[in-house]
């Protein structure tokens, strides 16, 4: 069904095109044979046929690109469905799609219900979740991004810290944890921490990085225009640097949202992570599938949101 | 019209008579450290350029001629020698030089207009109010013939207004010198002849300094009164100056039959291909 309001809506859209396409090549045609065409009825009745499989060719020459854009990820989302189905059907635990799709009408259709603290819906759980993320990933902006600068403008500075950088990077988010709890004594801080301190790194390396790789042009540009410390990082490092700190910001959201599920898992209260797992205890597996798609989905907005701003400051 | 060119028009003071030489490059050496050991780029240029005049320097690519021009600027100290400008040393960069680079060099996040207005508001702008700067602004995109693309962006215009821009910004300070650094060198043969035709007005509505480097011998001849040739690096110096005694206004098409100017040209030419044609072997 939506192939076919797709294929529909791609026609309606591109016939004033394929008119387009065809009408210029008209006037040469007649000019050439300058012959009344009431006098020539055999002759206007092939030209219309030409003219309307050339139509036809073009119309389908434009519906092209839409087709190849469209098919592949449908094919590849029926493939997967397909899979689903045959293992659900070969292990009786696992639900299959369609019990899962209406395991998640009934859910979504009352998103932001509250029966206590340990049964809210799933709107709030995942508004909880954003939260958490905004709050970590903004504290980790806040101090990753300045920092970031820093080393990437001053040489010494970046040999100091560039060590213990590489050395904290790699540690697993979720080691942080009991630092967390340790030093905050409450889930949600530690939580917030473990966000915080896994999303750090990207921000921090892609600012430098992008410092680093000021054009010497636009430094040079700079020096002859004797333009200030100031004005040297207002007008020429940040807006240089802007595409870097942008790719920072997506990697480390893209880890953020990664690393809440664990997190919340770990320190409970409200939030899509704990709500996986309240779901585990419940052995209410089609709700912990539909947890993976929200994550899923939530995650692909966040990317696509931030690719979009990424695009505005594409100065190229 | 003629407002405008008086406006951007440098200062000239009547009453004290400016020292002819305004720049002077003394005994001026220059060696890079590199991973393989010094590498001596320039050696021995002694030069001086006099006030009002047209300066090109030519040579092979990697002759050292943007290094030199480099040194003017005050991008690089020298290793060796002086270089002066106006009597003073030359430290660092200043605005009493303005540098047009051969790639254009402007800002991308800026818009024609605050390119040049950046450049402005640093020499200017503890001096003027803000509508004189957005009029300095102006009045330079205008000399350079783009003041209706001004709030355009580098990536919205072609090349060779591109390259306006950046003479509209180095003009834009008052410079004493116009350094130039092959301005041209990235245009199509048609911008680059209307650019040089609007240089040629340009320099002589401001009565600017210029020191230019350029690969193109036509260039040298149409627009300079000395053509400083280089030999080839490593270790380059002046080969031989060339004084080109045509009187101006030129007119390029009117040159194209004169015989000077193919006297001149061949004067050049010879020396690039036939004194200095190895350059396969420096490069």
């Amino acid at each position: 069904m939506a192939t076919a309001s797709l294929a529909a809506g791609a026609a309606s859209d591109t016939r004033p095109v394929a008119v387009g396409r065809v009408t210029p090549i008209r006037p040469p045609a007649g000019a050439a044979v300058p012959v009344d065409p009431a006098d020539d009825p055999e002759g206007l009745a092939r030209r219309q046929r030409a003219e309307k499989e050339a139509r036809r060719l073009a119309q389908r020459e434009a519906l092209r690109p839409i087709v190849l854009a469209v098919l592949p990820p449908l094919l590849g989302f029926v493939l997967f469905i397909g899979i689903w189905t045959v293992i659900a059907q070969a292990t009786p635990e696992l639900p299959p799609p369609a019990k899962v799709w209406r395991s998640a009408l009934n859910l979504f259709a009352d998103p932001f219900y509250r029966k206590g603290p340990n049964d809210q819906g799933i709107g709030w759980n995942i508004l909880n979740s954003l939260q958490r993320v905004g709050v970590g990933f903004g504290l980790a902006a806040a101090i990753g991004i300045p920092l970031g600068f820093i080393l990437g403008r001053f040489t010494f500075l970046n040999a100091m810290a560039s060590p213990v950088i590489s050395l904290l990077r790699p540690v697993s988010p979720l080691a942080w944890l009991p630092i967390g709890l340790l030093v905050f004594k409450a889930a949600n801080p530690a939580a917030i921490w473990v966000i915080f301190i896994s999303s750090i790194w990207p921000m921090i390396i892609n600012t430098a990085v992008g410092v680093q790789r000021v054009p010497q042009d636009y430094l040079n540009v700079a020096r002859v225009l004797n333009l200030s410390e100031w004005k040297v990082v207002t007008r020429i490092l940040f807006p240089a640097t802007l595409p870097y700190v942008l790719t920072g910001i997506r990697l480390s959201i893209g880890v953020a949202w990664l690393v809440i599920v664990a997190a919340e898992m770990l320190t409970g209260g409200v939030g899509i992570g704990f709500w996986v797992w309240d779901e585990w205890n419940n052995l209410n597996v089609e709700h912990i599938i539909i947890a993976i798609f929200v994550v899923g989905i939530v995650g692909l907005l966040l990317e696509q949101a931030l690719l979009l701003v990424a695009r505005r400051f594409n100065y190229a | 019209m003629t407002d405008v060119l008086h406006n951007v028009s440098p200062p000239v003071a009547p009453s004290m008579a400016p020292p002819r030489e305004f720049v002077h490059i003394e005994k001026v050496g220059m060696t890079f450290a590199t991973k393989k050991g010094p590498f001596v780029a320039l050696r021995d240029i002694d030069l001086v350029v006099r006030r009002g005049e047209f300066v090109a320097l030519i040579g092979h690519s990697g002759c050292g001629k943007s290094t030199l021009l480099n040194l003017v600027a005050g991008l690089l100290a020298p290793s060796h020698g002086v270089l002066l400008c106006a009597g003073r040393e030359i430290a660092g960069p200043g605005p009493e030089r303005g540098v047009v680079f051969q790639n254009h060099s402007l800002l991308p996040w800026l818009s024609c207009f605050d390119n040049v207005h950046l450049a402005v508001e640093r020499v200017f702008g503890a001096t003027e109010s803000k509508a004189d700067l957005k009029r300095r602004t102006h009045e330079a995109l205008g000399l350079v013939g783009l003041a209706h693309a001004e709030h355009k962006f580098p990536h919205e215009i072609s090349g060779g207004m591109k390259q306006r821009v950046g003479i509209a910004r180095a003009l834009a300070m008052q410079p004493k010198v116009l350094l130039l650094d092959e301005p041209f060198g990235a245009l199509d043969a048609l911008t680059r002849a209307r650019l040089q035709d609007e240089l040629v007005r340009i320099v002589a509505a401001t009565g600017s300094t210029v020191l230019m480097v350029t690969h193109d011998v036509d260039e040298a001849v149409l627009l300079s009164d000395r053509i400083v040739m280089m030999t080839n690096g490593p270790a380059a110096t002046i080969g031989g100056i060339v004084h080109v005694d045509l009187p101006r206004p030129r007119e390029r098409v009117e040159l194209a039959g004169n015989a000077h100017y193919h006297r001149y040209r061949t004067e050049v030419l010879e020396f690039l291909y036939r004194r200095q044609g190895h350059v396969e072997e420096a490069a």
